[in-house]
């Protein structure tokens, strides 16, 4: 039998490649430790020594500011040096010279490596030819999976709600071409959420998603009755090019979340967006400024959260 | 081997800082064993300034070797270190590694005035300039052995004598 590419051989994190295929132990520990380290940020002295002298690379083959700066924040809360590097993808050649340029970082004693890039699966292909003191982090890989931001989704809903085990929780929106929903989707089933739900356009939604262990629904009104978590996806503008979807304006009709649609929720629901928003296309102001929007919290809870991961790999 | 009697211990021990006690004093527990060992104290003594809770878990030296312990606590100090008398309580006082790791944190936040260390049990066998002020017993423990605090479901304290677990 294949062992779990994450995983050594005692079963600890090695690796965090995808929330898929983790066992739930392992994601409740990463929660129990992202806890302790959200004090961490409330202090006067916001740092820890834990990976003083370790040298976190920052490897970005596909721009983003906002993911980078907090792994860049939370690395250097655990003491860390951080080197970043934007690198033009297209400008490489797949496969061979991806792993030359691994090579070259870890010949300048790298122990960690953040990896974003264009193409699903090649944070798995850097993680089977580093050396055996080294770690990588996926920040998120093609459509594959961003499994962070699943994972401070999961810190998020677990702050507000508590316990998992009762919850109606709903992702909206572009799940076909969305590496967050993937990865939230195994943490909730994983954890033992009882109800996900997906909600969108049949041209927005994977063929067979419902494997996943999730209900689909079409009609927003219906599919957010009496949830407990609203998870709103980004829409790409370049999917309003394609034949995908007719215009913003109509998407937001059937699916921009709005006060009116929120009110079928809980009343207590909370309202969740990984970011960057579209206002007015997804999720109109009203609600992303309003009283349910916890959207700003999972900002901070993200940075916690990749300390965790972090200090959690680096020490296995 | 005959293990002292830990409540008694505990009284003890609260007798011998009641004296000490004033305005700018403020108590810590390191957790497991001292946590609650400290809230215990600080009830007997009645503090006013509320108790603080720490997890050295970030700040251990044995990192690099062990890796990060599963369930680290949340560590609060839910009072202004700056200025403070501070009393650092742990369960029992062994190689010095943890109370050094403890006075980093509490470095980190904030200048107190001054440190004291009390603990229950201290067993010998320092690696590091550390002592503590305040010691309820002295007690001979085999190597490889491990000494540690329990408390049973009503909250009574007892030490305890167990195989050290393998790294």
């Amino acid at each position: 039998m294949q062992r779990n590419p994450q995983l050594n051989e005692k079963g600890e994190l090695q690796h965090l490649l995808s929330i898929e295929g983790l066992p739930r132990a392992i994601l409740l520990q990463i929660l129990d430790t992202a806890e302790s380290f959200v004090g961490v940020t409330e202090r006067e002295v916001k740092k820890v020594p834990i990976l003083r002298g370790k040298s976190v690379f920052n490897l970005f083959f596909e721009p983003s500011t906002r993911t980078r700066t907090t792994f860049e924040i939370a690395a250097k809360r655990l003491s860390a040096d951080v080197i970043n590097l934007n690198i033009n993808a297209s400008s490489q050649t797949k496969g061979e010279s991806l792993l030359d340029t691994v090579a070259n970082l870890s010949a300048m004693q790298a122990d960690i490596f953040v990896v974003r890039h264009e193409s699903s699966g090649a944070p798995f292909l850097i993680a089977r030819h580093v050396k055996p003191h080294e770690h990588v982090i996926n920040a998120g890989d093609g459509r594959h999976a961003h499994p962070t931001q699943g994972l401070l989704d999961l810190y998020t809903i677990r702050h507000y709600k508590k316990d998992f085990a009762a919850l109606t929780v709903a992702i909206v929106g572009d799940i076909l071409h969305s590496r967050v929903a993937r990865s939230l989707i195994h943490g909730l089933t994983t954890l033992g959420v009882p109800e996900v739900r997906v909600i969108g356009p049949q041209t927005l939604l994977p063929t067979g998603v419902e494997a996943l262990g999730v209900r689909v629904f079409h009609d927003m009104r219906e599919g957010l009755k009496d949830c407990d978590v609203v998870v709103m996806l980004r829409l790409q503008n370049e999917r309003m090019r394609g034949a995908l979807l007719p215009s913003a304006q109509e998407y937001f009709k059937h699916y921009g979340l709005n006060a009116d649609k929120l009110g079928l929720a809980r009343r207590d629901a909370i309202v969740m967006h990984p970011g960057p928003m579209n206002r007015g296309v997804e999720i109109d102001s009203t609600v992303a400024d309003g009283p349910h929007s916890v959207i700003l919290p999972q900002v901070t809870f993200g940075i916690a959260v990749r300390m965790a991961v972090m200090s959690i790999v680096a020490g296995n | 081997m005959k293990l002292p009697d830990a409540e008694e211990l505990c009284e003890k021990l609260a007798a011998e800082l009641k004296p000490r006690i004033g305005p700018k004093s403020a108590m810590v527990g390191l957790y497991t064993g001292g946590a609650w060992l400290a809230e215990r104290l600080h009830a007997l003594l009645g503090m006013k300034t509320p108790l603080g809770l720490m997890d050295i878990a970030f700040y251990r030296d044995d990192y690099a070797a062990r890796g990060l312990k599963h369930d680290p606590k949340r560590t609060r100090i839910p009072f202004d270190v700056s200025g403070c008398e501070l009393f650092l309580v742990d369960d029992v006082l062994y190689s010095g590694r943890t109370v050094r790791a403890a006075m980093n944190v509490i470095f980190d936040f904030g200048r107190p005035a001054s440190i004291a260390l009390a603990v229950l049990v201290d067993r010998g066998g320092r690696q590091l300039p550390i002592c503590a002020q305040h010691v309820g017993a002295r007690v001979d423990v085999p190597a490889g052995m491990r000494l540690a605090l329990k408390r049973d479901e009503r909250g009574k304290l007892a030490l305890a004598l167990e195989a050290e677990r393998a790294a």
